[in-house]
């Protein structure tokens, strides 16, 4: 089956500022996929020139078997789009937002029901409050909803989590698998490596350049380094000696362990020696996989190299 | 504190709306009303129904006509030109001499002459009556110096229209005019403004609904309401000032109707073309409130403001309404005597429609 | 040694909605306390009050040694505030912006200029000495921002999710920028989305619904709780 959507070459520039550098790849039919990348790296100007709004400098992009620039009219009717601020109407309650979408798409929250019905049922008690009344949680589950409600055939959700709490960001992405059941291709932005892991295949946007393209764990896979989490007492005293090691490639603080990558076989006897030396106490060496963010990082560094 | 005082600077110069807020807008306005502004008449248009043809009111008439106030329109024959003459409009004054004027002057010491003013516009109104005053008796004057005894001219004023000098008439037709133009124009281009501000026009556009869907919904809800006001003030004036309707009342409302929907549209295009609800607002408030008070002609006659401020009047939607307003609220009169000033409206509205479609962003850019 | 941060039955309502019920905690000089809760779980109410903007309800709070209620424009000259949006002007360049806000915190021009020298050093911004704020990339105006909060070297730090949409190597950085200040003595009151960034909180409070329903170092928190990450401590208690 050929590519739900076909992105070739897409170039966009704002003044000086080069905002997407020649993106070119596919998305297929049914698959969660997600570009994963910080703020500025071009998640969202790429959003808008797939959903229509903006034109590209250079490049083409296909979805559905439409061209965004020529077919846009018709394919404006065939998305589910949710901008990357909240974008309901906030005077207007639930309910509301919901008829008022639902009419534009000349259909009825009755029709579609089953589509949103376990979003909408987490909202449902809060029909009649006002959109800006809601929590940042509830409100992307308002917005997904109203993207939702004509039941398009592409699914662009730009940030959707970003200011959510971890909880809702959790039930956010079982809905998500929920759609994708029922046949939706989704194309979702993320600065949250961890919701990395839950697409089928990702992007890693850095600077408006595709770092790398592929399933979440071939990114890990490719991660060239032997990695190490390594935790003491003092955490940010640790990190600092680990850089001055000989070995070191990279240290950085993950959470409740240090991070630390090294091209060589590390003797995990000397290490603890060397840190036991310089004072620190209740050191714990192991030996760990990478996760996508490690991967990340480990391009980024790459690239400022280069 | 002065870190406060020069943050606020450095912010200001480098904004470049402020600055031609701070220095363009006065500059402008200077501009305008010292020319705009001129209490003084000259050219005015009457008509003279001079019906008895002597030496001495050949005299008098010449004196008026050559004087820099007045322009002759137009010489009546009889009575009923009076009426029509001032409905045609453009004259102001009617100076009415009796059949035997001169032979009253000389024989009785005593004539009359009536003025009747086109009191529509009670400013000029007065004006142009004291002028004509002044010059009668300017020529009385004269006349005694050779005569032994002196005579007398009794100036017998009608106001036409306006009987007491309502400024009421005057204030109505320009309220109305302002607060539709003003109004309509403005929320409509906040309105549309705003939906690209919040980034819920984002989600609008990405969907099967129309631009022109969008424009429609959006201007609707702002007919009825503007028109709702219309009727309100209409109500008043009528019925707290005691201002009469001489027309049609459904004329009337038609064409309030008609302008509305101009102004509306003027300020979806407005809308189209500003990037923030700010933007919009000051669009609305400077572009139009300014002219719309100053050149419409409701406070301040157009007719002697310079040349170029004149043409400018011509493309302001409003001076075209207020005609008709005064036309049909304070004469009476009918479609026969405005058909001109509603097409000119008319196609106001089909321009800013036009317009506004065709600069409705489909895109983001 | 002085508690920095002192909250006993802390209640704040608007109308019948309490917002904070019965808040109490104290928070220890150099110590990087991380606030956090689900959205309207009455963080943001909290943190104002924390910060001397608005007046608790009822309850006893103490900030860097001064009462709430007697001496609250005290409380606000020692506090430093960072919020989400980076609160630097993006019309002015980076030494107007240090500029005016030394003159807001009092700091004479010797001072400012010393600071300015030394931030734009510290975070190598020579290249962009002469740009506009809104010109910065956004790693670099987020740990200038964070300067800025400290420019008048408060004891006590308020920083609003100080790391979001930020790429994770610029992100690490900010918190190695933290761990710098608390130990020379600064206290830090962090409120984040990010679940790993708890892990570097010597102690973690979560809100639920108005109330403190945890209160422990992560380490604690994940055998209370019987788990092994932060964001699974979050997720069992919010969800209840």
């Amino acid at each position: 089956m050929p590519p739900k959507i076909i992105i070739d070459n897409i170039s966009k520039s704002y003044g000086d500022i080069t905002a997407l550098k020649g993106i070119s790849l596919d998305i297929n039919a049914n698959e969660i996929f997600g570009f994963i990348g910080p703020d500025g790296a071009g998640k969202t100007t790429l959003f808008r020139i797939l959903t229509s709004l903006l034109l590209a400098d250079t490049g083409k992009a296909i979805i559905a078997g439409l061209n965004v620039v020529d077919d846009y009219k018709v394919l404006r009717t065939k998305l589910g789009y949710m901008p990357g601020r909240f974008s309901l109407y906030q005077d207007l309650s639930v309910e509301e937002n919901l008829n008022f979408f639902a009419g534009i798409f000349n259909t009825t929250i009755k029709e579609n029901y089953h589509l949103i019905k376990d979003i909408y049922a987490q909202i449902e008690p809060f029909k009649k409050r006002k959109a800006g009344d809601l929590s940042g949680g509830m409100k992307q589950k308002l917005a997904l909803s109203c993207a939702l409600i004509h039941k398009p055939d592409v699914l662009i959700l730009d940030e959707p989590t970003t200011g959510v709490d971890a909880v809702s960001r959790i039930e956010f992405w079982e809905m998500l698998y929920n759609l994708k059941r029922q046949g939706i291709t989704i194309i979702v932005s993320t600065p949250y490596m961890d919701e990395a892991a839950r697409c089928d295949r990702i992007a890693l946007l850095q600077k408006g350049e595709v770092m790398t393209i592929n399933r979440p764990d071939q990114v890990v896979d490719s991660f060239s380094k032997k990695l190490y989490g390594i935790k003491a007492r003092d955490m940010y005293d640790l990190v600092k000696l680990l850089r001055n090691y000989h070995e070191c490639e990279s240290a950085y603080l993950f959470g409740e362990w240090i991070h630390f990558s090294t091209s060589y076989e590390i003797v995990k006897a000397d290490l603890e020696k060397y840190l036991k030396e310089n004072n620190m106490i209740d050191v714990q060496i192991e030996k760990i996989k990478p996760n996508i963010e490690d991967s990340f990082m480990e391009l980024m560094n790459r690239k400022e190299e280069q | 504190m002065k870190m406060f005082i020069i943050k606020e600077f450095l912010q200001i110069f480098r904004d470049k709306r402020s600055m031609v807020i701070l220095f363009g807008i006065p500059v402008v306005q200077v501009l305008l009303f010292g020319f705009a502004l001129k209490t003084d008449m000259k050219n005015v248009d009457i008509a003279i129904f001079d019906q008895s043809k002597d030496v001495y009111s050949q005299e008098l008439i010449h004196k008026i006509i050559s004087s820099e106030y007045f322009n002759l329109a137009a010489n009546l024959s009889c009575t009923n030109d009076i009426e029509s003459i001032f409905k045609k409009g453009g004259v102001r004054e009617v100076i009415v001499f009796g059949p035997k004027f001169g032979e009253n002057l000389i024989k009785n010491n005593h004539a009359n002459i009536q003025l009747i003013t086109d009191a529509s516009d009670p400013n000029s109104a007065n004006i142009v009556y004291n002028y004509t005053q002044a010059i009668i008796y300017g020529y009385l004057t004269n006349l005694n110096q050779a005569a032994e005894k002196p005579a007398t001219i009794k100036v017998i004023s009608q106001m036409r229209y306006n009987k007491e000098l309502k400024s009421v008439f005057m204030f109505v037709p320009g309220i109305i005019t302002i607060v539709l133009m003003l109004v309509s124009a403005m929320m409509t281009s906040i309105s549309i403004t705003r939906e690209k501000e919040l980034g819920t026009m984002e989600i609008l556009l990405v969907s099967p609904v129309k631009p022109w869907q969008i424009i429609i919904g959006k201007v609707v809800p702002y007919v009825i309401l503007s028109f709702l006001s219309a009727l309100i003030i209409y109500f008043i004036s009528y019925f707290v000032f005691g201002m009469p309707f001489s027309g049609s009342l459904v004329l009337l409302l038609a064409v309030s109707l008609l302008f509305i929907i101009q102004a509306l549209s003027l300020g979806v295009f407005i809308s189209t073309v500003s990037k923030t609800q700010q933007v919009a607002m000051l669009l609305s408030m400077f572009a139009l409130l300014l002219p719309t008070i100053l050149l419409s002609g409701f406070i301040f006659p157009i007719k002697n403001m310079p040349i170029v401020l004149q043409w400018a009047s011509h493309l302001m939607p409003p001076k075209w309404f207020v005609i008709i307003i005064k036309n049909i609220i304070i004469k009476g009169n009918g479609f026969a005597i405005v058909w001109k000033e509603i097409l000119i409206l008319l196609a106001y509205t089909l321009l800013f429609i036009g317009l506004s479609i065709k600069k409705f962003k489909v895109r983001l850019e | 040694m002085m508690k920095q941060v002192i909250v006993k039955n802390l209640v704040k309502k608007f109308g019948d909605f309490v917002a904070n019920d019965h808040l109490s905690f104290e928070v220890e000089k150099g110590e990087i306390f991380g606030f956090l809760g689900a959205n309207g779980a009455g963080k943001t109410t909290a943190i104002k009050i924390l910060c001397g903007l608005s007046l608790p309800s009822s309850g006893e709070l103490t900030v860097a040694g001064y009462d709430i209620y007697k001496e609250r424009e005290k409380i606000k000259k020692s506090i430093g505030y960072m919020s989400q949006k980076f609160s630097l002007y993006n019309d002015m360049n980076i030494a107007e912006n240090i500029r005016f806000y030394g003159g807001i915190y009092g700091l004479d021009r010797a001072t400012i200029k010393r600071k300015t020298k030394e931030y734009i050093e510290k975070l190598e911004l020579q290249q962009y000495e002469k740009s506009m704020v809104s010109e910065l990339p956004l790693g670099i105006k987020q740990k200038l921002s964070f300067l800025v909060a400290i420019l008048h070297n408060p004891a006590i730090v308020f920083l609003d999710e100080p790391t979001g949409g930020v790429d994770p190597i610029t992100r690490r950085q900010f918190w190695e920028m933290i761990y710098e200040e608390a130990n020379a003595g600064k206290t830090l009151f962090v409120t984040t989305h990010y679940m790993d960034e708890a892990e570097y909180c010597h102690r973690v409070s979560i809100m639920v619904d108005g109330k403190i329903e945890a209160l422990d170092t992560p380490e604690q928190l994940k055998v209370q709780f019987g788990v092994d990450s932060m964001e699974k401590v979050f997720v069992k208690l919010a969800r209840g």
